[in-house]
């Protein structure tokens, strides 16, 4: 229980900005917290209340999986630091580039193949796989 | 025609005695709610009693504690007998266990989690995964979100922040 008491705000937060499907388990001393976010503004007030309360994510003791809900036909613009973002022809970084997607462009979500790869499409007509990470829902 | 003081006092007596060895149903209600609120399986469970019969009421997880709360009530002084209304909920199911992804799939994530931060170095056994190297600040949290949502058991993160 004492991992609950220390991440309390967290879970807090989750459950009040609306994360849906949440689930809080423990096992073996560490917590899992899952679930869905309305938003990405609020995954980022989830990362940096879990940062406030274990900076630099060193303890070990948690698992936060909580990804953006978005469905076919969403628009997310990408978010990578500053350079193209790869579109690549499978769901992998071992998969043959097929085009770029550029910073800050806005892309069409076709479908969720995992929560760590979206295929998705560009204004220019190109679709392919993207990493989710360097995607924002809009 | 008077009575003498002392025949009155004897009668008011004895009556305080008789009534006072019949326990009062307030009383008896006040035991059997202690009884329920010291036994955690019971805690649900509550009584009203009238005229020596106990009404029992709440919620109980099964059966059994169901026919304990009707003894517990008639081992109590003055029940002269138990209607036992408690109504059974069963406990919700546990939640399902935490599925951890198997260490060929955490790779493949964690090769395309850390393909932009060459300086990061990995290493993944029964589901741990083990961060050593350097990246930056402005990255870590990047690579972080990434890295939980591959389901991993843990993340062991020993990086040199920059």
């Amino acid at each position: 229980m004492s991992l609950q008491d220390k991440y309390k705000q967290l879970i807090d937060t989750a459950t009040a900005s609306g994360v849906s499907n949440l689930q809080v388990r423990e096992q073996d001393n560490v917590l899992y917290i899952d679930g869905d976010a309305p938003d990405g503004a609020t995954k980022d007030k989830l990362w940096d209340t879990y940062n406030q309360i274990d900076p630099d994510f060193r303890a070990g003791d948690l698992v936060m999986n909580v990804n953006v809900a978005a469905s076919a036909g969403t628009k997310a613009k990408v978010t990578t630091d500053s350079t193209n973002l790869n579109i690549r022809k499978g769901p992998g970084t071992d998969q043959p580039i097929v085009g770029k997607a550029a910073h800050n462009e806005i892309v069409t979500l076709q479908s969720k193949t995992n929560d760590q790869w979206w295929l998705i499409k560009t204004d220019a007509g190109i679709e392919g796989y993207a990493y989710a990470q360097y995607l924002s829902p809009q | 025609m008077r009575l003498p003081k002392i025949i009155v006092a004897v009668f008011i007596l004895a009556s305080t005695l008789f009534f006072s060895c019949k326990p009062k149903d307030s009383d008896i209600q006040a035991k059997i709610t202690e009884k329920f609120t010291a036994t955690p399986e019971l805690a649900g469970a509550s009584a009203t009693v009238t005229d020596g019969v106990a009404t029992l009421t709440g919620e109980v997880k099964d059966d059994a504690a169901k026919a304990e709360a009707e003894s517990t009530a008639k081992e109590i002084k003055g029940v002269k007998s138990v209607i036992n209304n408690c109504s059974v909920t069963p406990p919700p199911p546990p939640p399902a266990p935490v599925v951890i992804n198997a260490d060929s799939t955490l790779m493949q994530g964690v090769t395309d989690a850390t393909k932009d931060f060459p300086d990061v170095k990995t290493d993944i056994k029964d589901g741990v995964i083990t961060l050593t190297g350097s990246i930056k600040r402005d990255n870590l949290r990047t690579l972080m979100m990434s890295l939980n949502s591959l389901k991993p058991k843990k993340i062991e993160n020993k990086l040199t922040i920059k």
